[in-house]
């Protein structure tokens, strides 16, 4: 399964010239608000047509303005999640959700009702009518409406922005077992660092209409240097752990990473589960030799592979713990009394409690496994 | 209440016959209506301006001049009249159905205004979603669009009926005063005023002619509050 767009197109004083190819189970297109993501996934979606330029899905051509094919939205089966839900107001969630189905030829149909009702969780909402629901039971009612029309390809524009933080932490888990447990891809636009590191095996950067960068999630999220001023507090390096075991007389669970075990807050997970941590970079401080006396739980061994300027005072310390990267965030003073430079083996010391569980999330699974 | 009942056989075929001519002229413009509103709320061609004025002359021309004008152009000779006699067997000049043509025309304004502001009240991302769950432009508007305008379709078609219920300048130049075939309630009671001792037949078929206006408001009302309370847009 793979998606590939390269495309051109202008709208008002805006130009959109981008191009990126995906195979991942969940693609993220990330950049700040008018970076041009929403027009991208319209796009794919058919909602606009490229000025120019190639949309193809699982090798179907969608558009190529060269040979002058232009494959209508509701011939495309590609279904899309809207940041604002539009569920239909005259009918019920029952009815919402059959919507799409019926318009799928019988034998492309995958997924029935009461399973995706299942996935969702809304089996209390049927009978309802939208405007009777919160805002996060709508975006999962419109998430379920989306997959019973048995998409190829499922786009989300921002499905939690106009949500508040609860209502985003009950709707991530389902976008996660939407990843695992269908077979489908998504490609998800968002301008959350978070939701991204969270939910992403591969992120697509865009900056004022253009792919800024594209690639796996762990690799893109420690570039700290493509995130906006205010994101970048956010920023940090990305792991895929494993649970090792369960510390239940201090209350935590310990991970386990080629870097070396990771003790967080107790995690509810079993053994073997695959969970991804985000380590912020201003969560973590870096020793030049083991540490004792230290509060701190976590002491990973590794070696700087690289410095790169940060904003302000700060400098960002890129550290290789054994072929997997965690990012720094110090001041340009520690890093001249402690002479950091490139090459020196040092620790890179993080907070079991700098963990809390907006940064801890099952693992995409083809993500680990690869 | 038997006064007001004890209607001669011509008085009650002037009620039947109205309410016959309305119901024809409101069920034969709406979709017209709808069509036209379509055109004016969403499309973009040349002469969008000249239509939109078009479909308004009945509102601001006096009725005779409207009634004039179908006279030529549907009479028996007119250009249109001459094609529908000829192609449909549809004769529209002294005949009840040349009242209910008349109607339709004079009503076809408010019917197209009140339809044209409730599409334009859709919200067209509705449209797109539906889109992208495979429904064709067809279906978008069938399952999407025509549901939506619901209560502007039910406004726009109470407002025709009242109209034609109360139409009388264009009806009868148009096809005159003849009793039983094109004789409304408005004409009949336009004959009364004009005969000795009419005064109360007159103000029966007043009474008669308020309710029958009321009880389709009221019927609109009713209607439009039950749709939008199944709709409940938020």
């Amino acid at each position: 399964m793979s998606v590939l767009v390269d495309i051109g197109h202008r709208q008002g004083g805006f130009s959109l010239e981008a191009a990126f190819e995906s195979s991942g189970r969940l693609t993220a297109l990330f950049g700040p608000s008018g970076s041009g993501k929403t027009s991208l996934i319209n796009a794919i979606a058919g909602l606009i047509r490229p000025e120019r330029g190639l949309i193809a899905v699982d090798g179907r051509v969608l558009v190529d303005t060269k040979e002058g094919v232009f494959v209508p939205r509701h011939k495309r089966r590609i279904g899309m999640v809207f940041q604002d839900a539009r569920l239909f107001p005259h009918l019920s969630v029952a009815a919402n959700l059959r919507y799409g189905r019926w318009f799928t030829p019988a034998a492309e149909r995958y997924g029935d009702i009461p399973a995706v009702v299942e996935l969702l969780g809304i089996g209390h909402l049927l009978d309802r009518r939208p405007a009777k629901l919160s805002g996060g039971e709508k975006q999962r009612v419109a998430i379920g409406r989306a997959l019973l029309a048995s998409p190829k390809l499922l786009l989300m524009d921002e499905p939690l922005a106009s949500l508040d933080e609860a209502r985003k932490a009950e709707i991530l888990p389902y976008i996660e077992r939407l990843r695992d447990e269908t077979k489908i891809p998504i490609v998800y636009v968002s301008h959350s660092v978070a939701e991204v590191a969270r939910l992403a095996s591969d992120v697509v950067v865009m900056a004022q209409g253009k792919v800024a960068a594209a690639g796996p999630t762990t690799e893109i999220m420690q570039r700290l240097d493509l995130l906006s001023h205010e994101e970048r507090v956010e920023g940090g390096a990305v792991l895929d752990t494993r649970v090792l075991h369960h510390d239940e007389r201090f209350g935590m669970t310990v991970l386990g990473s080629p870097a070396g075990e990771i003790r967080v807050p107790y995690l509810r997970a079993i053994v073997g589960q695959p969970v991804r941590v985000r380590i912020r970079a201003r969560d973590v401080m870096i020793a030049t030799e083991q540490p004792h006396g230290l509060s701190a739980l976590n002491v990973l061994a590794g070696r700087v592979a690289a410095i790169e300027p940060g904003e302000g005072a700060a400098i960002e310390v890129r550290i290789d713990c054994n072929g997997v990267t965690v990012m720094a965030r110090i001041t340009r003073q520690s890093q001249h009394a402690l002479s950091l430079v490139s090459g020196r083996d040092v620790f890179a010391v993080i907070k079991t409690v700098s963990f809390d569980q907006a940064n801890m999330a099952a693992a995409p699974k083809e993500q680990f496994d690869a | 209440m038997n006064w007001l009942l004890d209607l001669s056989p011509d008085e009650w075929n002037a009620v039947r016959l109205s309410i016959k001519v309305a119901t024809v002229a409101m069920l034969v413009s709406l979709p017209i209506g709808i069509a036209v509103a379509l055109l004016l709320a969403r499309g973009r061609f040349w002469g969008k301006t000249l239509l939109n004025g078009i479909v308004h002359l009945p509102l601001i021309l006096p009725p005779v001049v409207t009634g004039y004008l179908l006279l030529l152009a549907f009479g028996r000779r007119g250009p249109a009249g001459a094609f529908f006699a000829d192609y449909f067997g549809l004769v529209f000049s002294f005949r009840w159905t040349g009242a209910a043509l008349a109607c339709g025309v004079m009503g076809f304004p408010l019917m197209v205004r009140a339809i044209r502001l409730s599409i334009e009240a859709v919200d067209r991302k509705l449209e797109a979603a539906a889109g992208t769950l495979g429904a064709s432009p067809l279906w978008v508007f069938a399952t999407v669009t025509l549901p939506l305008i619901l209560p502007g379709m039910i406004a726009g078609a109470i407002l025709s009926f009242a109209k034609a219920m109360g139409e009388f300048g264009a009806t009868i130049t148009f096809v005159s005063n003849i009793p039983n075939e094109t004789q409304t309630l408005p004409s009949a009671i336009y004959t009364f005023t004009q005969v000795p001792g009419g005064d109360e037949g007159a103000l029966r078929l007043t009474l008669i002619s308020i309710v029958i206006s009321m009880a389709a408001l009221i019927a609109s009302e009713v209607l439009a509050r039950r749709v939008g309370r199944r709709m409940d847009i938020e």
